[in-house]
């Protein structure tokens, strides 16, 4: 059966197992209508052209996760940030795991999105923020038909969160192919701070395809810092979808690190809503093998004096694929807005291919806007000039790489990220180097 | 200690360097001088192991070991030291975490442990101070936006901290003012012992006299045509190179 199919199926039995009485079912009714007629993405579209679904289509996904399956923390400690103190909230194959986690409703909620589509209490802000800036595509229906679970994180005004939260998604699947689709909701009100990492990792042979959304909304004068690690087996897919809603005077800056995975595609969005904005989008992209990783990202800018910053890095090896679309759209009434892209990429081999494209739509006619793409392979002169100096070929290689990089880390608030991201990249390169940049 | 016997060598399939001889005693200062295009830096690169050349005939001994087939991370762990005439700009990494790399890179080449920190840190100050460089400047990015001075001070500070037997200045002195380049040779001096060399490349006899030679060689069109003692160098300065030309014209007729 075709995968489309299968889903359109396993709705009538998601059915039975939600509330139908809840408006939210209203929603998800609209939602799996889209999907039915517009099936999945293809490269006709013109979003789409450079990424391919159907070698992940082809799987026959189980679409419900059985129960949760157990898992020992000690066998994935190493995924966590667990230098310092977060609030986390992990799911196994979609289905929250309660001990592997550290939920919390003491002044601010990180919890479950179930429990929030749920209760009575939480219905007032579900109806003023589910769903709300999720365009209506084929993938985003797809995941609002299947909404049931994923992280309710909401900081009340004014309140800054004591500790990182970590969202990690755990696949273990040991029966089959599975496909997940966790819907995170992330709501840090007027004056209040928050700072997210996300990971989902698999921990199976088994193909995985996670088809996530997350919806961010930043409030007046708010903070929200957002790190996204991806860096799973070749084996698992993800295709996140990140909307991001800003008021007035508030700073929302995302870190995308795309280490591993088969093929991953970042749908992320900004609309800013207000003066003042800044947001920041920033990524490091370090592919090998076959892997593919499509960054599509939009920041629109519809009031004056805001600003956007948008900075990737992609380094190719092998037969991978790196992927580049930055849209920017400037209103006209965005006067004085400030926006930045730049997207720089390192083929290391003949083999890798990098498709850059970056757009920039501006109606507004006092505005500094700036966008640049370079895809390149190492300066041979200056590996000649670090090899000189000692370096070896591979480290000469790794330093120039790490130092490519290096401008996207800078901007990594919290240490231990850093660190790990740092070492990560120096163990996909083979090397140890003596320092941390 | 450096013992190049008919060095023939080409880029791109022209020949450039064509049958040089040389040899470089420990504690000796030789300088080679010669006019634009008569395969000065090609000799310094070949010497370094820049792999844009190719060597068609003839061998490099460093210390009684051939080198010809050596990468140039090779020869720096034996103690060869190019200074280049244009430093590359390197975006990403700090003058500190580049020499720190360097220094540990050929320590473990040759079965030492990393230099422990504060070793590391003392050497770095010293060796700045030395150079008359601002504390400031280790941390900017390697020649990023570094005028032509900063880049030749920082040059002869990354040859400070690794202590060559054998350092080859490239057109040290090119696009120097003289506090530079004052600061710069002094620098070169201080460094010298009896048991290390210096090679310097030269196009003018300006840098000469601050970092005076035991040797001079004239380099034309490919091949050594003349050598002498720091005297020649003045009169290279004078007379131009015309008369070596002219000079050889006749021995070969």
């Amino acid at each position: 059966m075709e995968l489309k199919d299968k889903l359109m199926s396993s709705y009538l039995a998601f059915e039975e197992q939600v509330d139908l009485e809840n408006d939210i079912h209203e929603v998800r009714n609209k939602a799996i209508k889209f999907f039915e007629t517009t099936g999945f993405p293809t490269r006709k579209m013109e979003a789409w052209k450079y990424t391919s679904l159907n070698s992940i289509l082809k799987e026959d996904y189980s679409i419900f996760p059985k129960k949760e399956d157990t898992i020992d923390y000690k066998e994935v400690k190493k995924y966590f940030i667990h230098d310092i103190d977060t609030y986390t909230i992990v799911f196994v194959d979609g289905i929250f795991s309660s001990h592997l986690s550290s939920t919390t409703h003491d002044k601010i909620d990180a919890c479950l999105m179930s429990s929030a589509l749920d209760k009575e209490k939480y219905k007032p802000i579900i109806d003023k923020y589910f769903n709300k800036i999720v365009p209506e595509e084929s993938m985003t229906s797809l995941n609002t038909a299947f909404a049931k679970e994923g992280a309710y994180i909401r900081i009340p005004k004014n309140v800054a969160a004591e500790k990182p939260i970590q969202i990690l998604n755990f696949f273990t699947s040991n029966e089959a192919a599975l496909m997940v689709q966790p819907r995170n909701l992330i709501i840090a009100e007027d004056g209040a701070q928050v700072q997210i990492i996300e990971r989902h990792q698999s921990l199976t042979e088994h193909p995985i395809l996670t088809n996530s959304v997350t919806e961010v909304y930043v409030g007046k004068n708010a903070d929200v810092d957002y790190y996204k690690i991806q860096n799973d087996k070749v084996t698992s897919s993800l295709i996140d979808n990140t909307f991001i809603k800003q008021e007035r005077d508030s700073n929302c800056s995302l870190h995308t690190f795309s280490l591993g995975g088969k093929i991953t595609r970042n749908n992320l969005k900004f609309y800013q809503h207000g003066e003042n904005c800044n947001s920041t989008l920033k990524g490091v992209t370090i592919l090998e093998g076959k892997q593919h990783v499509d960054h599509n990202t939009l920041v629109h800018h519809t009031q004056p004096n805001c600003e956007s910053h948008q900075d990737y890095k992609g380094i190719f090896s092998e037969k991978s694929v790196g992927v580049f679309n930055g849209n920017v759209l400037v209103d006209k009434v965005a006067q004085k807005t400030n926006a930045f892209q730049s997207n720089n990429n390192i083929l290391i081999d003949d083999t890798a291919t990098c498709n850059s494209k970056p757009q920039l739509e501006i109606f507004a006619d006092d505005v500094k806007c700036s966008h640049g793409c370079t895809i390149g392979q190492l300066d041979e002169e200056a590996l000649y000039y670090l090899r000189t100096r000692g370096i070896p070929k591979r480290e000469a290689r790794a330093l120039m790489m790490f130092a490519f990089a290096n401008n996207v880390l800078s901007s990594v608030k919290i240490p231990e990220i850093k660190q790990r991201i740092t070492k990560q990249i120096a163990l996909k390169l083979g090397v140890e180097l003596g320092f941390n940049l | 200690m450096l013992k190049i016997k008919n060095l023939h060598a080409s880029v791109e399939g022209e020949e450039i360097l064509k049958g040089i001889n040389l040899e470089i005693n420990p504690g000796e200062v030789h300088a080679i001088m010669g006019p634009n295009g008569s395969g000065k830096s090609t000799l310094a690169s070949v010497i370094a192991g820049n792999e844009d050349f190719e060597v068609t005939d003839g061998d490099i001994l460093f210390e009684k070991s051939n080198i010809s087939e050596l990468s140039p991370d090779e020869r720096a762990h034996k103690g060869i030291f190019l200074s280049f005439q244009y430093p590359v700009e390197i975006p990403g990494v700090s003058v500190t975490n580049f020499i720190k790399t360097s220094i540990n890179q050929v320590r473990k080449s040759r079965g030492q442990k990393d230099m422990p920190a504060n070793e590391m840190l003392k050497k770095i100050r010293e060796k700045s101070a030395l150079l008359e460089m601002d504390r400031r400047f280790l941390s900017r990015s390697l020649n990023e936006g570094f005028s032509g001075g900063e880049k030749k001070r920082n040059e002869i500070f990354q040859m400070a901290m690794l202590e060559p037997k054998l350092a080859i200045l490239d057109e040290t002195d090119s696009g120097l003012d003289i506090d530079a380049l004052r600061i710069v040779s002094d620098g070169v001096n201080r460094l010298k012992t009896k048991d290390n060399a210096t090679l310097v490349i030269t196009h003018y006899q300006r840098l000469l006299d601050y970092v005076v030679p035991d040797v001079v060689h004239v380099l034309m069109d490919g091949k050594i045509v003349k050598t002498g003692g720091k005297e020649l160098a003045k009169e290279l300065e004078e007379r131009g190179y015309d008369w070596l030309k002219e000079e050889r014209a006749e021995m070969s007729s």
